[in-house]
Protein backbone atom coordinates (compact mmCIF):
# COMPACT_ATOMS: atom_id res chain seq x y z
CA UNK A 1 0.00 0.00 0.00
CA UNK A 2 1.51 3.50 -0.78
CA UNK A 3 1.65 6.62 0.42
CA UNK A 4 -0.50 9.20 -0.44
CA UNK A 5 -0.05 12.69 1.71
CA UNK A 6 -3.33 15.25 2.42
CA UNK A 7 -2.62 18.68 1.43
CA UNK A 8 -0.35 17.58 -1.84
CA UNK A 9 -1.88 17.78 -5.13
CA UNK A 10 -1.11 14.97 -7.46
CA UNK A 11 -0.93 14.42 -11.35
CA UNK A 12 -2.21 11.39 -13.63
CA UNK A 13 1.35 10.57 -14.37
CA UNK A 14 2.26 10.72 -10.71
CA UNK A 15 4.26 13.51 -10.02
CA UNK A 16 2.92 15.74 -6.86
CA UNK A 17 3.16 19.19 -6.28
CA UNK A 18 2.92 21.39 -3.27
CA UNK A 19 2.02 24.92 -3.74
CA UNK A 20 4.32 27.48 -2.04
CA UNK A 21 3.00 30.52 -3.04
CA UNK A 22 3.64 30.87 -7.02
CA UNK A 23 6.27 28.29 -6.53
CA UNK A 24 5.29 24.34 -7.49
CA UNK A 25 7.20 21.85 -5.14
CA UNK A 26 7.68 18.47 -7.74
CA UNK A 27 8.29 15.14 -6.66
CA UNK A 28 7.31 11.91 -7.56
CA UNK A 29 5.30 10.04 -5.70
CA UNK A 30 5.97 6.72 -3.31
CA UNK A 31 3.17 4.22 -5.94
CA UNK A 32 5.93 5.28 -8.78
CA UNK A 33 8.90 5.21 -7.12
CA UNK A 34 7.29 1.75 -5.87
CA UNK A 35 6.65 0.68 -9.22
CA UNK A 36 10.01 2.05 -10.69
CA UNK A 37 11.68 -0.38 -7.97
CA UNK A 38 15.36 0.93 -7.18
CA UNK A 39 16.19 4.08 -8.79
CA UNK A 40 19.70 4.23 -10.02
CA UNK A 41 19.59 7.98 -11.80
CA UNK A 42 17.52 11.18 -11.24
CA UNK A 43 18.04 13.01 -15.18
CA UNK A 44 16.96 16.66 -13.75
CA UNK A 45 16.83 19.75 -15.81
CA UNK A 46 18.91 22.64 -15.48
CA UNK A 47 17.87 25.88 -13.70
CA UNK A 48 16.07 28.33 -15.59
CA UNK A 49 14.86 25.82 -18.36
CA UNK A 50 11.07 26.51 -18.85
CA UNK A 51 8.51 23.82 -19.34
CA UNK A 52 4.83 23.90 -20.18
CA UNK A 53 2.11 21.85 -18.45
CA UNK A 54 2.59 18.02 -19.25
CA UNK A 55 5.73 18.85 -20.89
CA UNK A 56 8.55 16.10 -20.06
CA UNK A 57 10.91 17.73 -17.76
CA UNK A 58 13.38 14.68 -16.61
CA UNK A 59 13.51 11.07 -16.35
CA UNK A 60 14.19 8.61 -13.82
CA UNK A 61 16.44 5.51 -14.23
CA UNK A 62 15.87 2.30 -12.14
CA UNK A 63 18.12 -0.37 -13.03
CA UNK A 64 16.00 -1.90 -15.72
CA UNK A 65 13.66 0.82 -16.90
CA UNK A 66 13.52 4.12 -17.52
CA UNK A 67 10.27 7.32 -16.82
CA UNK A 68 9.78 10.33 -17.89
CA UNK A 69 8.61 12.94 -15.30
CA UNK A 70 5.69 15.22 -16.92
CA UNK A 71 5.72 18.98 -15.50
CA UNK A 72 2.00 19.17 -13.85
CA UNK A 73 2.00 22.92 -14.29
CA UNK A 74 3.77 25.72 -16.54
CA UNK A 75 6.89 27.53 -15.36
CA UNK A 76 10.34 27.95 -14.95
CA UNK A 77 12.38 25.90 -12.81
CA UNK A 78 14.28 27.54 -10.30
CA UNK A 79 15.98 25.16 -8.41
CA UNK A 80 16.83 21.38 -8.72
CA UNK A 81 17.06 19.38 -6.06
CA UNK A 82 21.23 18.67 -6.12
CA UNK A 83 21.19 16.18 -2.99
CA UNK A 84 18.76 13.93 -4.71
CA UNK A 85 20.17 14.14 -8.12
CA UNK A 86 23.54 13.05 -6.03
CA UNK A 87 21.71 10.21 -4.15
CA UNK A 88 18.96 8.96 -6.46
CA UNK A 89 18.17 6.39 -3.79
CA UNK A 90 16.10 9.04 -1.61
CA UNK A 91 13.48 8.94 -3.67
CA UNK A 92 12.88 5.57 -2.86
CA UNK A 93 13.39 5.88 0.78
CA UNK A 94 11.27 8.68 1.16
CA UNK A 95 9.00 9.95 -2.11
CA UNK A 96 7.97 13.38 -0.59
CA UNK A 97 10.72 14.76 0.91
CA UNK A 98 12.58 14.32 -2.03
CA UNK A 99 11.43 16.57 -4.13
CA UNK A 100 12.95 17.11 -7.73
CA UNK A 101 12.63 20.65 -8.80
CA UNK A 102 10.70 23.94 -7.74
CA UNK A 103 8.55 25.44 -10.32
CA UNK A 104 8.10 29.30 -10.75
CA UNK A 105 4.66 28.54 -12.16
CA UNK A 106 3.24 31.32 -15.01
CA UNK A 107 -0.39 29.93 -14.39
CA UNK A 108 -1.22 29.29 -10.95
CA UNK A 109 -4.97 28.16 -12.15
CA UNK A 110 -3.53 24.65 -13.67
CA UNK A 111 -3.52 23.24 -10.43
CA UNK A 112 -7.17 23.14 -10.09
CA UNK A 113 -6.88 20.21 -12.79
CA UNK A 114 -4.67 18.38 -10.18
CA UNK A 115 -5.76 15.65 -8.00
CA UNK A 116 -6.37 15.92 -4.33
CA UNK A 117 -5.38 12.97 -2.16
CA UNK A 118 -8.89 11.45 -2.17
CA UNK A 119 -8.80 11.64 -5.79
CA UNK A 120 -5.61 9.89 -6.40
CA UNK A 121 -6.01 7.58 -3.92
CA UNK A 122 -8.53 6.71 -6.05
CA UNK A 123 -6.91 6.31 -9.28
CA UNK A 124 -3.85 3.84 -8.09
CA UNK A 125 -7.33 1.52 -6.25
CA UNK A 126 -8.13 0.95 -9.64
CA UNK B 1 14.06 -30.48 -53.45
CA UNK B 2 17.54 -32.15 -54.80
CA UNK B 3 19.33 -32.66 -51.56
CA UNK B 4 21.93 -29.84 -51.06
CA UNK B 5 25.10 -30.78 -48.89
CA UNK B 6 24.96 -27.47 -47.03
CA UNK B 7 21.52 -27.74 -46.03
CA UNK B 8 21.50 -29.07 -42.11
CA UNK B 9 18.13 -30.59 -42.23
CA UNK B 10 17.30 -33.64 -44.73
CA UNK B 11 14.08 -34.16 -46.62
CA UNK B 12 13.63 -36.78 -43.49
CA UNK B 13 14.07 -33.96 -40.47
CA UNK B 14 11.77 -32.10 -42.41
CA UNK B 15 8.86 -34.48 -42.72
CA UNK B 16 9.64 -35.36 -39.02
CA UNK B 17 9.18 -32.00 -38.03
CA UNK B 18 5.96 -31.46 -40.30
CA UNK B 19 4.34 -34.17 -38.18
CA UNK B 20 5.28 -33.40 -35.68
CA UNK B 21 3.34 -29.92 -35.65
CA UNK B 22 0.87 -31.53 -37.47
CA UNK B 23 1.19 -30.45 -41.04
CA UNK B 24 1.22 -32.08 -44.34
CA UNK B 25 3.77 -29.69 -46.30
CA UNK B 26 5.71 -26.55 -46.30
CA UNK B 27 3.32 -25.21 -48.07
CA UNK B 28 0.84 -25.65 -45.30
CA UNK B 29 2.98 -24.25 -42.47
CA UNK B 30 2.90 -21.46 -44.97
CA UNK B 31 -0.30 -20.88 -45.15
CA UNK B 32 -1.24 -17.89 -43.33
CA UNK B 33 0.94 -15.66 -45.57
CA UNK B 34 -1.73 -13.99 -47.60
CA UNK B 35 -2.14 -14.77 -51.25
CA UNK B 36 -0.91 -11.06 -52.32
CA UNK B 37 2.61 -11.69 -50.58
CA UNK B 38 3.37 -15.10 -52.07
CA UNK B 39 5.40 -14.41 -55.28
CA UNK B 40 4.22 -16.97 -58.04
CA UNK B 41 6.86 -16.23 -60.47
CA UNK B 42 9.90 -18.31 -61.56
CA UNK B 43 13.16 -17.77 -59.78
CA UNK B 44 15.76 -16.18 -62.55
CA UNK B 45 18.28 -17.84 -60.77
CA UNK B 46 21.37 -19.04 -62.48
CA UNK B 47 21.83 -23.33 -61.81
CA UNK B 48 24.02 -24.34 -59.10
CA UNK B 49 27.86 -24.28 -59.58
CA UNK B 50 29.73 -27.05 -58.25
CA UNK B 51 32.79 -25.76 -55.65
CA UNK B 52 35.47 -25.59 -58.02
CA UNK B 53 33.15 -23.21 -60.44
CA UNK B 54 32.34 -21.26 -57.60
CA UNK B 55 36.15 -21.00 -57.10
CA UNK B 56 37.10 -20.19 -60.44
CA UNK B 57 34.29 -17.70 -60.77
CA UNK B 58 36.07 -16.14 -57.60
CA UNK B 59 39.55 -16.42 -58.65
CA UNK B 60 38.77 -14.70 -61.84
CA UNK B 61 36.88 -11.92 -60.33
CA UNK B 62 40.46 -11.17 -57.73
CA UNK B 63 42.71 -11.47 -60.78
CA UNK B 64 40.73 -8.21 -62.07
CA UNK B 65 42.09 -6.43 -59.49
CA UNK B 66 44.92 -4.27 -59.75
CA UNK B 67 47.16 -3.87 -56.44
CA UNK B 68 48.77 0.13 -56.75
CA UNK B 69 51.06 1.56 -53.80
CA UNK B 70 48.46 3.57 -52.20
CA UNK B 71 49.31 7.65 -51.84
CA UNK B 72 45.89 8.42 -50.67
CA UNK B 73 43.99 8.69 -47.61
CA UNK B 74 40.86 10.97 -47.36
CA UNK B 75 39.11 8.36 -43.98
CA UNK B 76 41.32 5.57 -45.29
CA UNK B 77 45.12 4.90 -44.44
CA UNK B 78 47.52 2.19 -45.87
CA UNK B 79 48.49 0.98 -42.65
CA UNK B 80 50.56 -2.36 -42.06
CA UNK B 81 48.49 -4.88 -40.43
CA UNK B 82 50.34 -7.32 -38.40
CA UNK B 83 49.83 -10.80 -38.72
CA UNK B 84 49.63 -11.86 -35.57
CA UNK B 85 46.10 -9.67 -35.66
CA UNK B 86 44.06 -12.12 -37.94
CA UNK B 87 45.59 -15.32 -36.57
CA UNK B 88 44.32 -14.12 -33.06
CA UNK B 89 41.12 -12.47 -34.51
CA UNK B 90 40.02 -15.87 -36.42
CA UNK B 91 40.38 -18.25 -33.61
CA UNK B 92 36.62 -19.96 -33.13
CA UNK B 93 36.02 -18.25 -29.74
CA UNK B 94 36.13 -14.60 -30.98
CA UNK B 95 35.14 -15.08 -34.45
CA UNK B 96 32.08 -13.50 -34.98
CA UNK B 97 31.06 -10.08 -36.01
CA UNK B 98 27.63 -9.79 -33.96
CA UNK B 99 27.05 -7.94 -30.63
CA UNK B 100 26.66 -10.59 -27.63
CA UNK B 101 23.45 -11.34 -27.05
CA UNK B 102 23.33 -14.06 -24.22
CA UNK B 103 25.72 -11.40 -22.76
CA UNK B 104 26.54 -12.38 -19.55
CA UNK B 105 27.33 -15.70 -20.69
CA UNK B 106 30.08 -14.51 -23.24
CA UNK B 107 32.90 -12.81 -20.62
CA UNK B 108 35.56 -13.21 -23.08
CA UNK B 109 33.44 -11.00 -25.60
CA UNK B 110 32.39 -8.93 -22.97
CA UNK B 111 36.12 -8.89 -21.56
CA UNK B 112 37.82 -7.54 -24.87
CA UNK B 113 35.30 -5.03 -25.29
CA UNK B 114 36.19 -3.84 -22.13
CA UNK B 115 39.89 -3.84 -23.23
CA UNK B 116 38.80 -1.93 -26.42
CA UNK B 117 36.80 0.75 -24.35
CA UNK B 118 39.53 1.21 -21.49
CA UNK B 119 42.07 2.04 -25.06
CA UNK B 120 39.78 4.22 -26.71
CA UNK B 121 39.49 6.26 -23.41
CA UNK B 122 43.31 6.10 -23.26
CA UNK B 123 43.62 7.79 -26.77
CA UNK B 124 40.87 10.07 -26.35
CA UNK B 125 41.70 10.74 -22.76
CA UNK B 126 37.93 10.87 -22.05
CA UNK B 127 35.76 8.70 -19.23
CA UNK B 128 33.95 6.73 -21.19
CA UNK B 129 33.76 4.55 -24.09
CA UNK B 130 31.11 2.63 -25.81
CA UNK B 131 31.15 -1.12 -27.24
CA UNK B 132 31.89 0.96 -31.21
CA UNK B 133 30.16 1.65 -33.49
CA UNK B 134 29.22 0.90 -37.35
CA UNK B 135 32.33 3.42 -38.71
CA UNK B 136 33.21 6.70 -38.53
CA UNK B 137 30.31 8.50 -40.72
CA UNK B 138 27.52 6.89 -38.11
CA UNK B 139 29.59 7.24 -35.00
CA UNK B 140 30.06 10.70 -36.03
CA UNK B 141 25.82 11.12 -36.76
CA UNK B 142 25.26 9.46 -33.34
CA UNK B 143 27.56 12.70 -31.87
CA UNK B 144 25.25 15.25 -33.68
CA UNK B 145 22.53 12.82 -31.76
CA UNK B 146 23.86 13.42 -28.37
CA UNK B 147 24.63 16.49 -28.96
CA UNK B 148 20.64 17.24 -29.50
CA UNK B 149 19.68 15.44 -27.01
CA UNK B 150 21.92 16.53 -24.24
CA UNK B 151 20.74 20.39 -24.91
CA UNK B 152 16.86 19.35 -24.52
CA UNK B 153 15.22 22.11 -26.51
CA UNK B 154 18.17 23.24 -29.10
CA UNK B 155 18.15 21.72 -32.41
CA UNK B 156 21.20 22.99 -34.04
CA UNK B 157 24.15 20.62 -34.65
CA UNK B 158 27.01 23.00 -36.84
CA UNK B 159 29.36 20.19 -38.73
CA UNK B 160 33.15 22.22 -39.72
CA UNK B 161 33.42 22.26 -43.42
CA UNK B 162 36.98 20.29 -43.28
CA UNK B 163 35.29 17.20 -42.23
CA UNK B 164 35.60 14.57 -45.01
CA UNK B 165 33.10 14.73 -47.57
CA UNK B 166 31.42 11.04 -46.46
CA UNK B 167 31.29 11.91 -43.02
CA UNK B 168 29.12 15.28 -44.09
CA UNK B 169 26.63 12.70 -46.53
CA UNK B 170 25.85 10.40 -43.36
CA UNK B 171 25.31 13.17 -40.75
CA UNK B 172 23.14 14.88 -43.12
CA UNK B 173 21.01 11.62 -44.00
CA UNK B 174 20.56 11.40 -39.77
CA UNK B 175 19.62 14.79 -39.58
CA UNK B 176 17.11 14.71 -42.37
CA UNK B 177 14.97 11.86 -40.41
CA UNK B 178 15.94 12.97 -37.25
CA UNK B 179 14.82 16.76 -37.88
CA UNK B 180 17.69 18.24 -36.59
CA UNK B 181 19.00 21.49 -38.52
CA UNK B 182 22.65 21.44 -39.71
CA UNK B 183 24.81 24.33 -40.22
CA UNK B 184 28.45 24.97 -41.77
CA UNK B 185 31.49 25.88 -39.97
CA UNK B 186 33.28 27.96 -42.81
CA UNK B 187 37.18 27.21 -43.35
CA UNK B 188 39.77 30.17 -43.44
CA UNK B 189 42.94 29.52 -44.37
CA UNK B 190 42.36 25.42 -44.47
CA UNK B 191 41.08 25.53 -40.82
CA UNK B 192 37.84 25.77 -39.30
CA UNK B 193 37.09 29.11 -38.46
CA UNK B 194 36.57 29.86 -34.69
CA UNK B 195 35.24 33.34 -35.52
CA UNK B 196 32.55 31.11 -38.25
CA UNK B 197 31.41 29.24 -35.31
CA UNK B 198 31.12 31.95 -32.98
CA UNK B 199 28.71 33.72 -35.59
CA UNK B 200 27.00 30.43 -36.10
CA UNK B 201 26.37 29.96 -31.79
CA UNK B 202 24.13 33.16 -31.78
CA UNK B 203 21.23 31.67 -32.90
CA UNK B 204 21.37 30.70 -29.43
CA UNK B 205 19.50 27.30 -30.90
CA UNK B 206 23.28 25.42 -31.13
CA UNK B 207 23.19 22.02 -29.26
CA UNK B 208 26.90 20.92 -30.46
CA UNK B 209 29.67 21.20 -33.07
CA UNK B 210 31.29 18.67 -34.63
CA UNK B 211 34.77 19.60 -35.99
CA UNK B 212 37.86 17.21 -36.93
CA UNK B 213 41.07 16.84 -35.60
CA UNK B 214 42.33 16.40 -38.45
CA UNK B 215 40.44 17.81 -41.51
CA UNK B 216 40.17 16.74 -44.74
CA UNK B 217 42.72 18.72 -46.68
CA UNK B 218 45.29 16.85 -43.79
CA UNK B 219 45.71 19.64 -41.57
CA UNK B 220 46.18 19.45 -38.15
CA UNK B 221 43.27 21.61 -36.53
CA UNK B 222 43.91 24.19 -33.55
CA UNK B 223 40.99 23.68 -31.59
CA UNK B 224 41.74 26.51 -29.11
CA UNK B 225 38.77 28.56 -28.22
CA UNK B 226 36.59 25.87 -29.49
CA UNK B 227 35.39 24.14 -26.20
CA UNK B 228 35.11 27.14 -24.42
CA UNK B 229 33.12 28.79 -26.98
CA UNK B 230 30.80 26.31 -27.18
CA UNK B 231 30.01 25.87 -23.61
CA UNK B 232 29.52 29.39 -22.65
CA UNK B 233 26.52 28.77 -25.44
CA UNK B 234 25.55 25.79 -23.83
CA UNK B 235 26.53 23.34 -26.35
CA UNK B 236 28.74 20.64 -26.82
CA UNK B 237 31.88 20.09 -28.85
CA UNK B 238 32.62 16.62 -30.16
CA UNK B 239 35.65 15.58 -32.11
CA UNK B 240 36.16 13.79 -35.54
CA UNK B 241 39.59 12.37 -34.58
CA UNK B 242 41.94 9.39 -36.22
CA UNK B 243 42.67 7.29 -33.49
CA UNK B 244 46.32 6.46 -34.76
CA UNK B 245 47.34 10.10 -34.78
CA UNK B 246 45.59 10.64 -31.23
CA UNK B 247 48.56 9.03 -30.22
CA UNK B 248 50.96 12.04 -30.55
CA UNK B 249 48.43 14.82 -31.35
CA UNK B 250 46.49 16.75 -28.43
CA UNK B 251 43.81 14.71 -27.06
CA UNK B 252 40.03 15.22 -27.28
CA UNK B 253 40.06 16.05 -23.82
CA UNK B 254 43.19 18.41 -23.78
CA UNK B 255 41.17 20.33 -26.10
CA UNK B 256 38.21 20.30 -24.01
CA UNK B 257 35.65 17.95 -26.17
CA UNK B 258 32.74 16.60 -24.21
CA UNK B 259 32.64 13.50 -27.17
CA UNK B 260 35.19 11.68 -29.35
CA UNK B 261 34.25 10.28 -32.67
CA UNK B 262 35.91 8.38 -35.67
CA UNK B 263 37.11 5.79 -37.65
CA UNK B 264 39.38 3.06 -36.16
CA UNK B 265 40.48 1.66 -39.47
CA UNK B 266 43.82 3.53 -38.61
CA UNK B 267 44.33 0.94 -35.91
CA UNK B 268 45.56 -1.94 -38.40
CA UNK B 269 42.50 -2.63 -40.30
CA UNK B 270 43.82 -3.01 -44.15
CA UNK B 271 41.58 -1.54 -47.04
CA UNK B 272 39.22 -3.78 -48.12
CA UNK B 273 36.88 -1.76 -50.57
CA UNK B 274 35.84 0.08 -47.69
CA UNK B 275 35.08 -2.22 -45.04
CA UNK B 276 34.21 -3.68 -42.60
CA UNK B 277 35.72 -0.83 -40.55
CA UNK B 278 34.53 0.05 -36.77
CA UNK B 279 33.77 3.19 -35.31
CA UNK B 280 34.45 4.62 -32.03
CA UNK B 281 32.58 7.00 -29.57
CA UNK B 282 33.89 8.03 -26.17
CA UNK B 283 32.59 11.25 -23.92
CA UNK B 284 32.84 12.52 -20.83
CA UNK B 285 31.19 11.00 -17.40
CA UNK B 286 28.63 14.19 -17.61
CA UNK B 287 27.46 12.95 -20.83
CA UNK B 288 26.96 9.10 -20.18
CA UNK B 289 23.78 8.39 -19.69
CA UNK B 290 23.23 10.01 -23.36
CA UNK B 291 26.14 7.82 -25.18
CA UNK B 292 24.42 5.38 -27.07
CA UNK B 293 24.93 1.44 -27.87
CA UNK B 294 26.45 -1.24 -26.09
CA UNK B 295 28.61 -0.22 -22.84
CA UNK B 296 30.72 -3.11 -21.06
CA UNK B 297 31.41 -2.58 -17.30
CA UNK B 298 33.57 -4.35 -14.47
CA UNK B 299 32.17 -5.59 -11.74
CA UNK B 300 31.96 -8.70 -9.03
CA UNK B 301 30.07 -11.76 -9.23
CA UNK B 302 28.29 -13.31 -5.79
CA UNK B 303 31.71 -14.65 -4.91
CA UNK B 304 33.52 -11.25 -5.73
CA UNK B 305 35.32 -12.18 -8.90
CA UNK B 306 35.96 -9.51 -11.19
CA UNK B 307 33.07 -10.00 -13.98
CA UNK B 308 31.89 -8.09 -17.47
CA UNK B 309 28.12 -7.30 -17.52
CA UNK B 310 26.22 -4.61 -20.18
CA UNK B 311 25.82 -1.77 -17.89
CA UNK B 312 23.93 0.94 -18.43
CA UNK B 313 21.15 -0.35 -20.04
CA UNK B 314 18.25 1.89 -19.22
CA UNK B 315 19.98 4.41 -22.33
CA UNK B 316 19.11 1.68 -24.96
CA UNK B 317 16.08 1.54 -27.27
CA UNK B 318 15.18 -1.95 -25.53
CA UNK B 319 14.28 -0.23 -22.11
CA UNK B 320 13.88 3.56 -23.16
CA UNK B 321 11.61 2.82 -26.80
CA UNK B 322 11.72 6.04 -28.78
CA UNK B 323 13.11 8.14 -25.89
CA UNK B 324 16.40 6.53 -26.20
CA UNK B 325 19.10 8.98 -27.94
CA UNK B 326 19.93 6.53 -30.75
CA UNK B 327 18.01 3.16 -32.03
CA UNK B 328 21.75 1.72 -32.61
CA UNK B 329 21.69 -1.65 -30.25
CA UNK B 330 24.67 -3.44 -31.58
CA UNK B 331 28.11 -3.39 -32.42
CA UNK B 332 30.91 -4.31 -34.57
CA UNK B 333 32.93 -6.56 -32.24
CA UNK B 334 35.00 -8.14 -34.77
CA UNK B 335 36.67 -4.99 -35.93
CA UNK B 336 36.47 -3.98 -32.08
CA UNK B 337 38.98 -7.12 -31.60
CA UNK B 338 41.05 -6.60 -34.36
CA UNK B 339 41.70 -3.13 -33.47
CA UNK B 340 42.56 -4.27 -29.32
CA UNK B 341 44.79 -6.86 -30.49
CA UNK B 342 46.55 -4.29 -32.79
CA UNK B 343 46.87 -1.40 -30.42
CA UNK B 344 48.03 -4.26 -27.53
CA UNK B 345 50.32 -5.42 -29.66
CA UNK B 346 51.72 -1.49 -30.89
CA UNK B 347 51.82 -0.07 -27.26
CA UNK B 348 52.33 3.42 -26.84
CA UNK B 349 56.08 3.07 -28.23
CA UNK B 350 54.91 1.34 -31.16
CA UNK B 351 51.89 4.01 -31.73
CA UNK B 352 54.33 6.79 -31.84
CA UNK B 353 56.90 5.42 -34.30
CA UNK B 354 53.75 4.82 -37.16
CA UNK B 355 53.45 8.62 -36.81
CA UNK B 356 56.99 9.29 -36.96
CA UNK B 357 57.51 7.12 -39.95
CA UNK B 358 54.65 8.42 -42.04
CA UNK B 359 55.03 12.46 -40.63
CA UNK B 360 58.93 12.14 -41.87
CA UNK B 361 57.64 9.90 -45.34
CA UNK B 362 54.71 12.87 -45.42
CA UNK B 363 56.87 15.87 -45.59
CA UNK B 364 59.41 14.12 -47.77
CA UNK B 365 56.98 13.71 -50.66
CA UNK B 366 55.81 17.57 -49.50
CA UNK B 367 58.85 19.15 -50.66
CA UNK B 368 59.81 16.54 -53.71
CA UNK B 369 56.32 17.40 -55.09
CA UNK B 370 56.85 20.88 -55.06
CA UNK B 371 60.23 20.76 -56.38
CA UNK B 372 58.69 19.66 -59.47
CA UNK B 373 56.85 22.97 -60.04
CA UNK B 374 53.72 21.44 -60.61
CA UNK B 375 52.29 21.98 -57.11
CA UNK B 376 51.75 24.92 -55.37
CA UNK B 377 51.40 25.50 -51.21
CA UNK B 378 47.93 25.99 -49.99
CA UNK B 379 48.86 26.65 -46.66
CA UNK B 380 51.62 26.61 -44.27
CA UNK B 381 49.56 24.99 -41.09
CA UNK B 382 51.25 21.59 -39.72
CA UNK B 383 49.82 18.32 -41.04
CA UNK B 384 50.86 15.12 -40.18
CA UNK B 385 50.84 11.83 -42.63
CA UNK B 386 48.32 13.85 -45.35
CA UNK B 387 48.51 16.98 -47.26
CA UNK B 388 46.74 19.00 -49.81
CA UNK B 389 48.72 21.03 -52.88
CA UNK B 390 47.16 22.81 -55.35
CA UNK B 391 48.26 21.36 -58.66
CA UNK B 392 49.52 23.20 -62.02
CA UNK B 393 48.65 20.32 -63.91
CA UNK B 394 45.31 18.89 -64.96
CA UNK B 395 44.30 16.86 -61.74
CA UNK B 396 42.69 13.91 -63.66
CA UNK B 397 45.37 13.53 -65.94
CA UNK B 398 47.30 13.28 -63.27
CA UNK B 399 45.54 10.52 -61.04
CA UNK B 400 45.73 8.32 -64.46
CA UNK B 401 49.01 8.57 -65.38
CA UNK B 402 49.48 7.85 -61.74
CA UNK B 403 47.48 4.91 -61.74
CA UNK B 404 49.08 3.67 -65.18
CA UNK B 405 52.17 3.33 -63.56
CA UNK B 406 50.82 1.85 -59.96
CA UNK B 407 50.24 4.39 -57.89
CA UNK B 408 47.24 5.54 -56.28
CA UNK B 409 47.17 9.43 -55.38
CA UNK B 410 46.09 13.19 -56.17
CA UNK B 411 42.86 12.62 -54.64
CA UNK B 412 40.14 15.51 -55.97
CA UNK B 413 39.52 17.79 -52.87
CA UNK B 414 36.30 20.36 -53.55
CA UNK B 415 38.56 23.37 -53.93
CA UNK B 416 40.66 21.68 -56.61
CA UNK B 417 43.31 20.30 -54.57
CA UNK B 418 44.62 17.32 -55.03
CA UNK B 419 45.70 15.31 -51.77
CA UNK B 420 48.47 12.60 -50.56
CA UNK B 421 49.32 10.35 -47.98
CA UNK B 422 52.22 8.31 -46.86
CA UNK B 423 51.84 5.66 -43.65
CA UNK B 424 54.58 3.75 -42.54
CA UNK B 425 54.26 1.26 -45.09
CA UNK B 426 55.44 3.65 -48.20
CA UNK B 427 59.59 3.41 -48.57
CA UNK B 428 62.24 6.22 -49.62
CA UNK B 429 62.23 4.42 -52.84
CA UNK B 430 58.28 4.16 -54.11
CA UNK B 431 58.32 7.84 -53.05
CA UNK B 432 61.10 8.78 -55.23
CA UNK B 433 59.79 6.05 -57.84
CA UNK B 434 56.70 8.07 -57.82
CA UNK B 435 58.07 11.52 -57.96
CA UNK B 436 59.43 10.47 -61.31
CA UNK B 437 56.34 9.82 -62.99
CA UNK B 438 55.14 13.01 -61.78
CA UNK B 439 58.38 14.85 -63.50
CA UNK B 440 57.12 13.19 -66.47
CA UNK B 441 53.50 15.00 -66.50
CA UNK B 442 52.33 17.54 -69.09
CA UNK B 443 50.64 20.34 -68.54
Amino acid sequence: MSKIIEGLLYSESHEWVKVEGDIAVIGVTDYAQAEMGDITYVDAPSEGDEFGKGEEFGALESVKASSDMYCPVSGEVVEVNADVVDAPEKVNEDAYGAWIIKVKMSDPDELSALMDAAAYKALTDK
Amino acid sequence: MPGFCYFPHTEEDIREMLRKIGVDSLDDLNADIPADFVYKGEYDLPDALSEQQVREFFEGLAAKNTTLKVFAGAGAYDHYTPSVIPYITSRSEFLTAYTPYQCEISQGTLRYIFEFQSLVCSLTGLDVANASMYDGPTAAAEAMRMCVASARKKNTVLLSAGLLPNVRKVVETYAKYSGINLEYIALKDCRTSLDSLKALLESGDVAGAIVPGINRLGIIEDLSGFADALHGAGALLAEYCDPSALAVLKTPAEWGADIAVGDAQTLGIPLCYGGPYVGFMACTQAHMRKLPGRIVGEARDSQGRRCFVLTLQAREQHIRREKATSNICSNQSLMALWVTVYLSLMGPQGMKEVNDLSYAGAHYLYDRLLETGKFRKVSDAPFLKEFALEPLVDAKALQNVLCEAGFFGALLTEEGYVTFCVTEKRTKEEIDAMIDVIKEVRE
